[in-house]
Order: C-alpha cells, then sequence, then structure tokens
C-alpha cells in the first residue's frame, strides 16, 4: 500500500462534497489539521501533508502557510521528503517570496550530494524558479556540473544554465567554453540542452555568436547523422528520427547562417536533403519541415537561393494543409516570391498565395496577385485568373469590390479567362443593383478604349444593352459624370460589330444590345432600326437569324417590344438560358439571390458517419482518406473516397435528355433538386437546391454524398444549413466529381433535416445527371 | 520556450499547473481562468493554435483533459504539439493506460514526470525510456515509512464509486484519434 493513501483519502473525500461549501468545510478542517501537524516534530508524515496541502493549493484556496514547511522538507536528508519540499518549493514559492533566499544554501548543498536524484531535485529548482541572486551564487557551480558528471546530470545543468543566462546574462561568458564542448556529447538529451543553451548564448551576445560559426560543420553532421539515420526506437517519432533536437538544431543554424555568407552555404545543402528527406504526413515531419522553412527564409545565399525557394514553397505548401495559421505568418515573404525571376518559383509562390487566401487577407494579397498577373509568363496567365476569380468569388468583401477585381482582371489578362466568367460576370452584375449605374459606365468606358478582349467586350455589350439607360442619364454617384450621347453608344456598339476582332458570339451581344437599347433610347430608333435591317442580311448565320428576328420585332410585333426587351430580372446563377442574356425565352426562375455566408465553417464528415454511408453502397473497399491531424475552420473542401460494390447495380449510364434541374427528393415540403452546371469528359460540377414549403422554416440541413469507387468527390461549402419556410429561399451546395476512369455515374446523396422539431434523415439515389444547362 | 503548460477538465477544473516563469497568484489565477474560457469554447474540429496577448496557445484534448501550453513567437507550435503527446505518452507508460483519476489522485507523480521531461520551459530529454529509467530509479530512492493502516476495501470502492466522478476513460486509446475524444 502505497504511503501516500492519506492524500488519496482525502482528495476523494473533498471530491465526495456535494456543493461548494460543503468543500470548503472539509478544506477548511483539513488544513487545521496540517497547520497542526507542521507545528509538531517530525512524525513522518511532513511530506503527505504538504502533498495534502498542495492539492488543496491546486484547487485554488491559500496555502502560504506552508512555505515555511517547504524549506523545513528540503532541508531534510530523507529523499521523499526533500522530493516534496522541491516540488512545494516550485509551486508556493517564487522568487519574489523572502522564504525562496533560505532554500538557496539547500540547494547549494545539494548540488553536491552523492546521489545524482537529489542533485537533479536541486538543478531543476533552480532551473525553474532560481532568482538572479541565486543564480549568480550558484552559477559557478553550474559550470562544474556542466563539464564533469554523467549525461543525467549534464543535461539537467544545461538547461539550468540557460535559465541563468536569462536571468543574469553576463553570466553567459561563464557557460561559454563549457557548452562548446558539450556539442560532441552523443546523448540526445544534453546535445539538446547544449544547443538550447548555445542558441541562447548566442542570441544575446554577438561575439559568441561569432564564436559558435565555426560550429556550424558539427551541426551540420549530427543533423545529418539524425535525418539519415536508420530506426532509433527511443527517439523515433513517427518515423522522424528525434524531431526535438532536430528542430532546434534548425533554429540554432538559422541564427548562426542569419547574414553569413560561408555559413549559409554550408547550410544550404543540409537544408535540401532536410526537406526532401522528411515525411509530413504525421506532424512531427511537419513540425521539422516548417522549421527548416523558415531557417530557409531567413539565411541568405548566393548559390543556393532558387533552389530553396524552391523547396521552402514545396514544403510551405504541405504544410499548409495541415497548419494554415502557422503560414500565414510568412505571406509577406511568399508574395516577394512571386516578383522571383524564376518561373518555377513563381509557380510555387502562385499556388500558396491561393491556397493562403482567406477573407482577412484578401484586399492585401489580391493587390499583389493582380500586380502579378500584370507582368506572369503567359503559361501561368490561365491559372492565375481562375485562381483570382476562385478567391474573388469566396472571400469578395463586397460587391463593388469584387466588380472591380474582375474587370481589372479582364482588362490585363482577358484573352487568358475561362469561358464561363461571361456568364458568372453577368449573374455578378444582375445581383448587384446598386451597382448598375457604376458598373455600366466603367464598362464603357473599357470598351471605348479597347475592344479587343473579347470577354470584356461581351460583357460590355450585355451591359449596356441592359443599363443603357443609366449611362445615357448621365450622373452616377461612384464615378465622375461623363456626358454620354445616344449615338456615342451606338456608334461603340456598332464598332463593335463591325470590327474584325470581334467573334461571332461578340456580334451576337453587340447585335442584341443594339436591339435592345431601342427601348430605352429616345431619339435614334430609327438608326438602330437600319442596323438591324442591314443584318438581316449578314453570312454569318447566327446573325442573320438575329436580325431578322429583331426586325419582325419591329414591323409585326411592335407592341410587343416594349414587354420583351424590358430589364432583365435577377438572373439566379442555377437558372438556364442566361447565356446571351436573351430577355426572350428560356424559362428564367425569378429567385433570390443565394446569400453567401463569409465564413461557413464546414462541418466535415466525421470519418464514421462516412462509413456508414459507404456501408450503404454495398461495403466499403478502401478506407476513406483520413481528415488532416490539424484541422482548421478555413472553407475546405472535403474529399472522400468511397468504396463500394456500386457497379454490380449499375446496367449503364443512361443519358436521356432532361430538364436542365432534376428534382431528386421530395418530401415533408423538403424539395432538393439537381442540377448540372458543367460536364466534361472526367467530372462533372452539380448543384444541389433545397427547398421549403411548409410554414416553418427548416435547420441544421446537412447533405453527404457518396459516390462509387475510383470517383473522387469533392463537395463545397453549403450557402447555409437553414431554409426559410414558404419557399422564400433555398440552400445550395456545389459537388464536383471527379470520374478519370470514365465509370457510370451514380450517387447517393443523405439528407438530414430538423423539421417542426423532428429530425430526418432519408437518403435518395441519383442514377442519371441532367444534361448540363448551357 | 514554453511559459506555462496547463491540464485541465472539460469542467474547467484544474488538474495540473506549471509555470516556467515567476508569476504571481493573481496572475496565475487570471491566466487559468483566460485560458479555459477561451479553449472549452473552441468548436471540435478547429485548429489546436490560438493568439493570446503576446504568446501562442497551443492545446490538444485527450480524452477528458485539454492540455494547453503558452509559447512564445518564435518557438514552433507544430513541435509543441509533439511535446503534449509525448508527455501523455509518458504518463501512459508509468501508470499504464492513464486517465484523468490517475492524475487527479497522482498529482504530485505527473510532476515528478513533467520535471524529468521539461526544465526552464524547455525540453529536457527527448528520449522515450530515459524518463521512465529515471522515474524507477527514483522511486527506489524513497523510504518506505510505516504506511498508515489501510482503510477497509469496501469503503474504498465505494467512494471510487460517486456518481459525479468522470467515467474511468482511458486517455491513450483516444490518443491516435484526431481532435476531440470519442468518449464522453
Amino acid at each position: 500500500m502505497s504511503p501516500s493513501v492519506r492524500l488519496q483519502e482525502m482528495i476523494r473525500v473533498i471530491r465526495g462534497a456535494r456543493t461548494q461549501g460543503e468543500e470548503r468545510g472539509v478544506i477548511q478542517r483539513e488544513c487545521a489539521a496540517i497547520r497542526a501537524q507542521f507545528r509538531q516534530a517530525d512524525n513522518g508524515t511532513r511530506s503527505h501533508n504538504l502533498a495534502k496541502l498542495l492539492y488543496v493549493h491546486m484547487l485554488g484556496y491559500p496555502a502560504h502557510f506552508g512555505q515555511m514547511e517547504c524549506v523545513r522538507l528540503i532541508a531534510s536528508p530523507r529523499y521523499n521528503e526533500k522530493r516534496v519540499g522541491y516540488l512545494g518549493a516550485m509551486m508556493l514559492l517564487d522568487e519574489k517570496q523572502d522564504a525562496s533566499l533560505l532554500i538557496t544554501n539547500s540547494i547549494k548543498n545539494d548540488l553536491s550530494h552523492s546521489s545524482q536524484y537529489v542533485q537533479s531535485l536541486a538543478l531543476c529548482t533552480l532551473g525553474c524558479m532560481g532568482s538572479a541572486e541565486m543564480c549568480r551564487d550558484l552559477a559557478p557551480e553550474i559550470d562544474r556540473l556542466l563539464r564533469a558528471s554523467n549525461s543525467y546530470i549534464k543535461k539537467k545543468a544545461a538547461l539550468c544554465a540557460v535559465h541563468i543566462v536569462r536571468k543574469v546574462p553576463e553570466l553567459g561568458e561563464l557557460f561559454t567554453p563549457a557548452s562548446r564542448s558539450l556539442l560532441s556529447e552523443k546523448n540526445h538529451g544534453v546535445l539538446h540542452g547544449a544547443v538550447v543553451l548555445i542558441t541562447e548564448l548566442c542570441e544575446r551576445n554577438p561575439e559568441t555568436l561569432e564564436q559558435f560559426r565555426k560550429a556550424v560543420p558539427e551541426l551540420v553532421q549530427i543533423m545529418k547523422g539524425l535525418v539519415m539515420s536508420g530506426y532509433s526506437p527511443e527517439h523515433n517519432v513517427a518515423g522522424i528520427s528525434d524531431p526535438f533536437l532536430q528542430v532546434r538544431i534548425l533554429r540554432l543554424l538559422r541564427i548562426l547562417g542569419r547574414n553569413n555568407e560561408t555559413a549559409s552555404d554550408a547550410v544550404n545543402d543540409l537544408l535540401a536533403q532536410v526537406a526532401t528527406n522528411t515525411d509530413s504526413s504525421k506532424t512531427a515531419g511537419s513540425a521539422v519541415l516548417y522549421e527548416t522553412v523558415l531557417t530557409v527564409m531567413d539565411i541568405k545565399s548566393e548559390s543556393g537561393l532558387r533552389v530553396m525557394e524552391y523547396i521552402s514553397m514545396t514544403s510551405l505548401q504541405k504544410i499548409v494543409q495541415t497548419d494554415h495559421n502557422a503560414v500565414q505568418r510568412h505571406r509577406g515573404t511568399i508574395v516577394d516570391c512571386l516578383k522571383d525571376q524564376d518561373a518555377s518559383v513563381k509557380r510555387r509562390a502562385l499556388e500558396l498565395s491561393l491556397a493562403l487566401v482567406s477573407a482577412v487577407n484578401i484586399r492585401s494579397l489580391m493587390k499583389e496577385l493582380l500586380l502579378f498577373l500584370s507582368s506572369c509568363p503567359p503559361e501561368l496567365r490561365a491559372h492565375t485568373t481562375s485562381g483570382i476569380f476562385n478567391a474573388a468569388e469566396r472571400y469578395a468583401p463586397s460587391q463593388r469590390w469584387h466588380i472591380d477585381t474582375i474587370l481589372h482582371v479582364l482588362t490585363t489578362a482577358g484573352g487568358d479567362v475561362r469561358d464561363e466568367t461571361v456568364p458568372n460576370l453577368i449573374q455578378l452584375i444582375t445581383t448587384a443593383t446598386e451597382l448598375h449605374c457604376y458598373t455600366v459606365h466603367k464598362l464603357y468606358r473599357a470598351l471605348i478604349a479597347d475592344i479587343s478582349v473579347q470577354s470584356l467586350v461581351q460583357v460590355a455589350c450585355w451591359c449596356i444593352g441592359e443599363y443603357g439607360d443609366l449611362l445615357l442619364r448621365g450622373e452616377c454617384e461612384e464615378t465622375e459624370p461623363v456626358q454620354v450621347a445616344e449615338d456615342d453608344v451606338l456608334d461603340a456598339l456598332e464598332t463593335v460589330l463591325q470590327s474584325h476582332m470581334s467573334s461571332p458570339a461578340t456580334r451576337g451581344f453587340a447585335l442584341t444590345a443594339t436591339m435592345k437599347l431601342s427601348t430605352r433610347i429616345t431619339h435614334n430608333v430609327d438608326r438602330i432600326r437600319s442596323i438591324v435591317s442591314i443584318y438581316g442580311s449578314c453570312i454569318d448565320v447566327e446573325l442573320q437569324q438575329r436580325a431578322v428576328e429583331y426586325n419582325a420585332l419591329f414591323k409585326k410585333y411592335d407592341h410587343m417590344r416594349a414587354a420583351v426587351l424590358e430589364r432583365m430580372p435577377v438572373i439566379d446563377k442555377s437558372s438556364p438560358g442566361h447565356t446571351n442574356g436573351e430577355s426572350a425565352g428560356g424559362s428564367i426562375k425569378e429567385m433570390e439571390p443565394t446569400k453567401r455566408t463569409q465564413e461557413v465553417v464546414l462541418p466535415q464528415e466525421p470519418a464514421n458517419q462516412v462509413c456508414d454511408l459507404l456501408d450503404l453502397l454495398g461495403g466499403s473497399g478502401e478506407p476513406p482518406q483520413p481528415s488532416p491531424a490539424l484541422s482548421t475552420t478555413m472553407l475546405g473542401p472535403v474529399s472522400s473516397t468511397a468504396g463500394g460494390d456500386l457497379l454490380d447495380l449499375l446496367g449503364g449510364l443512361d443519358v436521356t435528355p432532361v430538364p436542365p434541374s432534376v428534382i431528386v427528393y421530395e418530401k415533408n415540403g423538403v424539395t432538393l433538386k439537381l442540377q448540372t452546371d458543367r460536364q466534361t469528359d472526367t467530372g462533372m460540377t452539380i448543384t444541389l437546391t433545397a427547398t421549403n414549403s411548409t410554414d416553418r422554416e427548416i435547420t441544421s440541413l446537412t447533405l453527404q454524398a457518396a459516390v462509387p469507387k475510383s470517383v473522387q468527390l469533392q463537395m463545397k461549402a453549403p450557402s447555409g444549413d437553414v431554409i426559410p419556410a414558404h419557399g422564400l429561399g433555398q440552400v445550395t451546395q456545389t459537388v464536383l466529381l471527379n470520374n478519370p476512369n470514365k465509370v457510370s455515374l451514380k450517387m447517393r446523396v443523405r439528407v438530414c433535416y430538423t423539421s417542426q422539431d423532428f429530425v430526418c434523415q432519408d437518403t435518395v439515389q441519383i442514377d442519371s445527371f441532367p444534361s448540363p444547362a448551357w | 520556450m514554453l511559459r506555462f503548460l496547463l491540464l485541465f477538465s472539460r469542467q474547467g477544473k484544474l488538474r495540473l499547473q506549471k509555470w516556467f516563469t515567476p508569476v504571481t497568484e493573481r496572475e496565475k489565477k487570471k491566466v487559468i481562468r483566460e485560458m479555459t474560457l477561451m479553449v472549452l469554447a473552441r468548436p471540435p474540429r478547429s485548429c489546436n493554435f490560438l493568439h493570446w496577448r503576446d504568446l501562442k496557445i497551443v492545446y490538444k484534448r485527450y480524452a477528458s483533459l485539454y492540455f494547453c501550453c503558452g509559447l512564445e513567437d518564435q518557438d514552433n507550435e507544430l513541435l509543441t504539439l509533439e511535446v503534449l503527446h509525448r508527455y501523455v505518452e509518458l504518463l501512459d507508460k508509468y501508470f499504464g493506460n492513464v486517465c484523468e483519476l490517475d492524475i487527479i489522485f497522482n498529482f504530485e507523480k505527473a510532476y515528478f514526470i513533467l520535471d524529468e521531461f521539461l526544465m526552464g520551459g524547455e525540453i529536457l530529454e527527448t528520449s522515450k525510456t530515459a524518463v521512465g529509467i529515471a522515474m524507477e530509479e527514483a522511486e527506489t530512492l524513497q523510504e518506505v515509512t510505516p504506511p498508515p493502516p489501510p482503510p477497509p476495501l469496501t469503503h474504498t470502492h465505494g467512494h471510487l464509486s460517486l456518481t459525479h466522478l468522470p467515467k474511468y476513460v482511458n486517455m491513450f486509446s483516444v490518443l491516435f484519434t484526431d481532435n476531440g475524444g470519442v468518449y464522453e
């Protein structure tokens, strides 16, 4: 039976108290008893009583009357009493108390005790709470122990020395010689302590720093040994040999290599080696990699610069998935790398910058990215523009900023943007109702300046067609007013129509815009009529068809013209037929634009739930990908690979023409529609839209999906989890499917929601996907 | 260097506190209160790193205990996660399938183990086995004072079954899942 059973007894009694008051009562009684015991002569229970007091202290009750007891116990010859005494000293005393001075003598004696464990108690206490005077007093002792003792004591003496140097920096000189020789120790604990001590000394004293530069080769050797060594069970953490020591050495090398060519050169090889050989799938590896990157960023070296930056970027990329915040701190350096000469470094910096974008840094980071865009190599342009658009879409602080950004990109690199940019931008503009005037003015100006960038011209034409009246009105809050006459506008559109630079699609935009203006302008309707009739005999079939139709609108259906060409309602992103802004034809759903919440915490599907879904698919072959060890609150896609013998159930994908939006689930007033946004050979993007026709809102909506093996699934963050009642709003969630093996695509969706206090959960299987909207 | 290391339960009860710089009692209480409030308020899958005053806070939950420490700016947060993990491993090795109750009833042992692993806010020993060996050898030095008469066995069991004791939860088996214990 352990001797401290009385302590445990007391702990039990205290924990048995049912109320605060009862607990206080118990503790008061115990403290009184302890105080009485302290006053008595030595009866073999002093250590237990002090331990009890320490427990009470941890609960938050005053325990200062135990301070003297600590002093007494430390002076006791018995080890267990000393042990508790020192523990008490560390907990109850600090350098501000007078009682701490009293233990200096005991510590001094114990430092030369025959038993190393007693020595270690003294070292530990001194290293934790030694005051400046105590440190000055005992420093020579510590130096002695640093040189001539076993490894157990040496490592403790080293860290004790660190504490002393922190308290009394001048004493650093005392420890410098000893610390140098410690580097040749084999014992990792001593090595670690030595590295910490040397780091501390170098940080405080530039001369010492100079001295220790000579130790760089030795440190590099040690590091290499750690990185390339085989498995050492004692020090191994997740495949990395002693990451604690590795990180400390890297930190020291960083300090030694700063602003010094020779030292940096020596370190470069090593850093490359570490970066390539370290496996960063677990935290330990990431920690080492992170420190490597910090080191790379700090040290300068002529030859290795490019390679080092490249490697550091690659490492950061690995880390940014696991620990977003740590990498954010180095955003500045990464942005600088965007301006680097080397193309691969630029590419890495670009990817890293895009990964680092968040709601907080969007404005400043976007400025840098736009700057980069104007000077970036052509092969990176498409990637940059799509990255910028994605980032802008997710984190735009305001609509105006968003529109400005897109316009900027179009003017700078309009030729490299993807096709869906134009409709996306148009949709964005329609939702920003207050900004119509501002937008059309800006676009008009861009149009008259340059009509070579097709995407920009298309958007400009569409806007002028829609909002021409605002343009002609002349006044606009957000930009300087400029007088635009009807003739000018028509001139601009005609120029686009006639220019050989305009693509057929662009001309289609321009023609339609001209037509729309016929209801928005007053004087020059005849001019429009003549333009339209000219194109009635145009070679281009599409244009000819349009012109003929518009002609008919003028002649036979003039009474309908105004109604047909009136202002369009706000376009919902999922609606079909908003390609060319046709106001006639197509069923445009009049829905509110989905509100975008800025930082939605994506509830990552816990592994077991994904497993359930997989079970539904008939047994899983592979386990789902483990979520990274450190998850972040950032909006990040959750990818899971589904297993399953789904292929048995498949008869082959049945692609029959279906309306673009399919209802896949309808129950309890909740409707889930599926629409294909995009479809390529190897994948598709679909949007699930949930609406609610009941009287009360639906809450806690979650959608989970599972797909056959070899198909990759990415679910973007849902727009929310509450569907307002009466069909007044909706929740959308975009799902990306990547189907590299081109297997038949099926999907199971599990819908969970709370409706009128009931939790409902249903699963639907989707066997065929509608063809994309456009 | 580490500035402090705290262990507290999900109800905010402090189980261990180690301060590596001189701090007044009042300041300690303040820090403890703020740490518990901040860390316990975090959603389950959030990042393990926080910013507080001029320090970086690293925390990790193992079963019913939160391990929380404060770092200075130049310290490596990822490595500190490993430090916390190593400490839990050491506790587990010593107590055998450690749980919160072990740390409550043997808090002084938890401190002794910590003092073999960290000193002055820095790592003292990086080998997994060395700490265990040191603890064993130190135990042999403990003089065995005659223990008081043991209480009757039923009494002991009775106390252990008090309703508001936390469930016997094995901390180590939760070590290798990610944030947030599965047991409650």
